[in-house]
């Protein structure tokens, strides 16, 4: 939804960022409202994950010029739990298995983590069942899941809806979905699209990365962009991706003049 | 040892000088035999491993099987024999689990205390106590000579040194059929003494066919100073038995522990057995399973976790000699600091073995650049029908499983800690008895 008057969740600038030496965001620019969803789109090494991943505080990559303003403060120095406990939420497009750490486990320290970093009591076991009880029902998640180890053995849809159910709990400002679409068959894609639908309020902001139109659908984006060559080369609506879909990237990064490379 | 400077130079003396190594030894059975008193019941079994000990020497790096374990900081230890003394309920207290009310077996410096113990939850039929107690009130099996000391691989040095000067000995014996509902728990305590000493605890436990019990053995010791303990365990099942044994070893940092859990195992008899090390500045634990019968069940699990100038060594053994026998090892060690872990696990197969199903696993996770790991899982497999895998890896915590917590909102530290947890909670879940799971995990989580 957009509102030209609602608060700036994310605003970044100018953000070149390199791995190993080798530069791979090279000039980025990006603002997100309140109450908004974006969908980044692009070729496979367009850079979009690596967005992601800075977003996020990922250690292996070097932000070497620009900025990152997450509700208006920079953000460039805060580890990436700091993030965390701010509001940024990535959903990961490769989920990561945590043998023998249980994924109650996992979500209730996680949950408390992000009490404590707003000064409140750690929430007990018996309350936070309660409040995990809410969360499973909003992606169809039986609750024998909570009892296995984080993502270990977990199909590719039960890891993203994993993925989600962890959104819905930490209740982020800024959720980055990072593939979520990827590998999933169409009921996990309605699942999983449905479960970011209800989590998505006025005071918060969504950014979609994904390869295909078919996310959007039963995501309306209010902007999509697209990614290539480290850069945000053009930016439109729905339908941008829905031309995208038909007539693929080529006519597109000839207008900008460069090649494809993925 | 008790013996000075001086009366180590007259050793020395002797026709044939010496070594270093050769002289330690000896002294160390002198000390052995200072303790124990006149028995004419094991007169013969002691003359018998004073005579094995006579040809070997004290292990160095030079022999294969310690070459990663280096005992030289022990021959500066001046052992003298373990006293006779007691603890106070308090101290015994709090090792004390729940479960194994009415069953523990407490020995203080190698010697069985009547007083501390409680023996009330054992069913009619089981025998357990002191080896000369009940030797004397005529309580023991006759067969008991089949068993003590009778051991595969009992010349070992240190098994035979714990033979030659064991003060008294634990027994626990379920005659056939006897099952025992309530875990036992034996806790050796090492109490604290002017000069440091050599303590030998010896335990026999034998099930006989198609009897049950749940063991625990807890190697516990408050102090830093230095000792020596060299305990011997010897579990023997009969057909069909089953025994689940959880050894933990919490010595002091000062203590050099070497330990031998040797288990014989009957026909389709099955045993399962934990081993977690937490203490001791140098621990060694021989660990060796001989099948006797066919159809026979071994699992062996272990986790080590060591930090700062520790230094712990497993050295496990099972020998299989009869059809579908199966074993399944996975032993873990999380290494810290400037400490040295060592795996060594054989599983050897012999021809008559056909049908076996064997595997084995060692993991281990390096947590400083400066913490060293030596593995070595071997399989000897001379039968040539059987299922058999092994191996092992060395590494340390996964970054991206770091960042993903973090991605979360738990901090670095918090992660490395939930993950080391993780890793040692794998094994801790093997355990039995849950108030000794919560002990041990309570101590993982302080430690990391």
């Amino acid at each position: 939804m957009i509102n030209e008057s609602s608060d700036s969740i994310l605003s970044v600038r100018n953000l070149h960022a390199t791995v190993d030496g080798t530069e791979i965001l090279k000039g980025l620019n990006l603002e997100v409202r309140a109450g908004e969803i974006h969908a980044i789109m692009g070729l496979n090494g367009s850079g979009k994950s690596t967005f992601s991943k800075v977003l996020a505080g990922h250690p292996d990559y070097e932000v070497t010029a620009g900025e990152i303003l997450f509700k208006g403060d920079n953000i460039l120095e805060l580890e990436p739990h700091e993030r965390a406990t701010a509001g940024i939420f990535l959903a990961f497009q490769y989920p990561l298995e945590i043998p023998g750490v249980s994924n109650r486990d996992f979500l209730r320290v996680a949950y408390n983590a992000h009490r404590k970093a707003r000064g409140e009591e750690e929430i007990d076991v018996f309350d936070f069942d309660d409040l995990l009880d809410e969360k499973l029902d909003i992606v169809k998640m039986e609750a024998a899941f909570l009892d296995r180890s984080v993502n270990e053995g977990f199909s590719g849809g039960e890891k993203k809806r994993n993925e989600i159910l962890q959104m819905a709990l930490l209740e982020p400002t800024l959720a980055i979905l990072d593939e979520t679409d990827s590998g999933l068959d169409i009921d996990a894609l309605k699942t999983v699209a449905n479960g970011v639908n209800q989590l998505t309020r006025p005071d918060n902001a969504v950014v979609l990365i994904t390869h295909y139109q078919r996310l959007l659908n039963y995501i309306v984006p209010d902007y999509v962009h697209v990614m290539a060559d480290g850069r945000i080369i053009t930016t439109g609506d729905r339908e941008l991706a829905q031309e995208l879909e038909s007539r693929g990237y080529e006519w597109l990064l000839a207008e900008h003049r460069l090649e494809v490379t993925a | 040892m008790a013996h000075s400077l001086s009366d180590r130079d007259v050793m020395t003396v002797s026709p044939h000088s010496l070594d270093p190594q050769e002289a330690y030894l000896k002294a160390l059975v002198q000390t052995a035999q200072a303790v124990v008193p006149a028995d004419l019941a094991l007169a013969d079994l002691r003359h018998r491993a004073e005579a094995l000990l006579k040809e070997q020497t004290f292990p160095s790096t030079r022999q294969e099987d310690w070459r990663f374990t280096d005992l030289s900081a022990m021959l500066a230890l001046d052992l003298g024999g373990a006293e006779e003394v007691t603890a106070s309920e308090s101290t015994i207290a709090a090792l004390r689990l729940p479960e194994t009310a009415g069953a523990q077996l407490v020995v203080v410096n190698g010697r069985f205390s009547p007083e501390l113990s409680r023996l009330q939850g054992l069913p009619g039929g089981a025998i357990a106590g002191s080896l000369r107690d009940l030797m004397n009130r005529g309580l023991l099996p006759q067969s008991w000579g089949d068993y003590l000391g009778q051991a595969s691989g009992s010349h070992e040095v240190f098994t035979a040194l714990n033979t030659v000067g064991f003060a008294d000995a634990v027994v626990l014996w379920l005659p056939r059929h006897v099952v025992v509902e309530t875990p036992v728990q034996i806790i050796y305590l090492s109490q604290p003494q002017a000069t440091p000493a050599l303590v030998q605890p010896r335990a026999l436990v034998v099930a006989e066919a198609g009897s049950a019990l749940t063991l625990v053995e807890d190697y516990w010791g408050a102090r830093s100073e230095a000792h020596c303990t060299n305990g011997v365990t010897e579990l023997w099942l009969g057909d069909n038995a089953q025994i689940t044994h959880s050894r933990i070893q919490r010595e002091g940092m000062g203590t050099f522990h070497i330990g031998k859990t040797v288990v014989t195992q009957g026909r389709e008899s099955q045993y399962g057995g934990t081993s977690v090390g937490l203490g001791a500045r140098l621990a060694r634990h021989h660990w060796e399973i001989y099948q006797t019968g066919a159809q026979t069940t071994t699992r062996l699990y272990g986790l080590t976790a060591i930090a700062n100038r520790q230094h712990s060594d497993t050295h496990s053994l099972v020998a299989l000699s009869h059809p579908h026998g199966t074993v399944e090892q996975v032993h873990r060690a999380i290494v810290d600091g400037r400490a040295h872990s060592v795996f060594n696990g054989r599983i050897v197969v012999a021809r008559a073995a056909q049908l076996t199903n064997a595997s084995q696993l060692n993991r281990n996770l390096l947590l400083s650049d400066q913490a060293r790991v030596d593995t070595k899982p071997q399989l000897e497999i001379v039968a040539d029908n059987v299922k058999c895998s092994h191996g092992a890896t060395v590494s340390q915590l996964q970054a991206d499983e770091i960042f993903y917590l973090q991605s979360r909102g738990i901090s670095a530290t918090q992660a490395q800690r939930l993950l080391i947890y993780a890793f040692a909670m794998e094994m801790l879940d093997k355990l039995p008895l849950a108030s000794l799971r919560s002990a041990l995990a309570d101590a993982i989580a302080q430690w990391t």
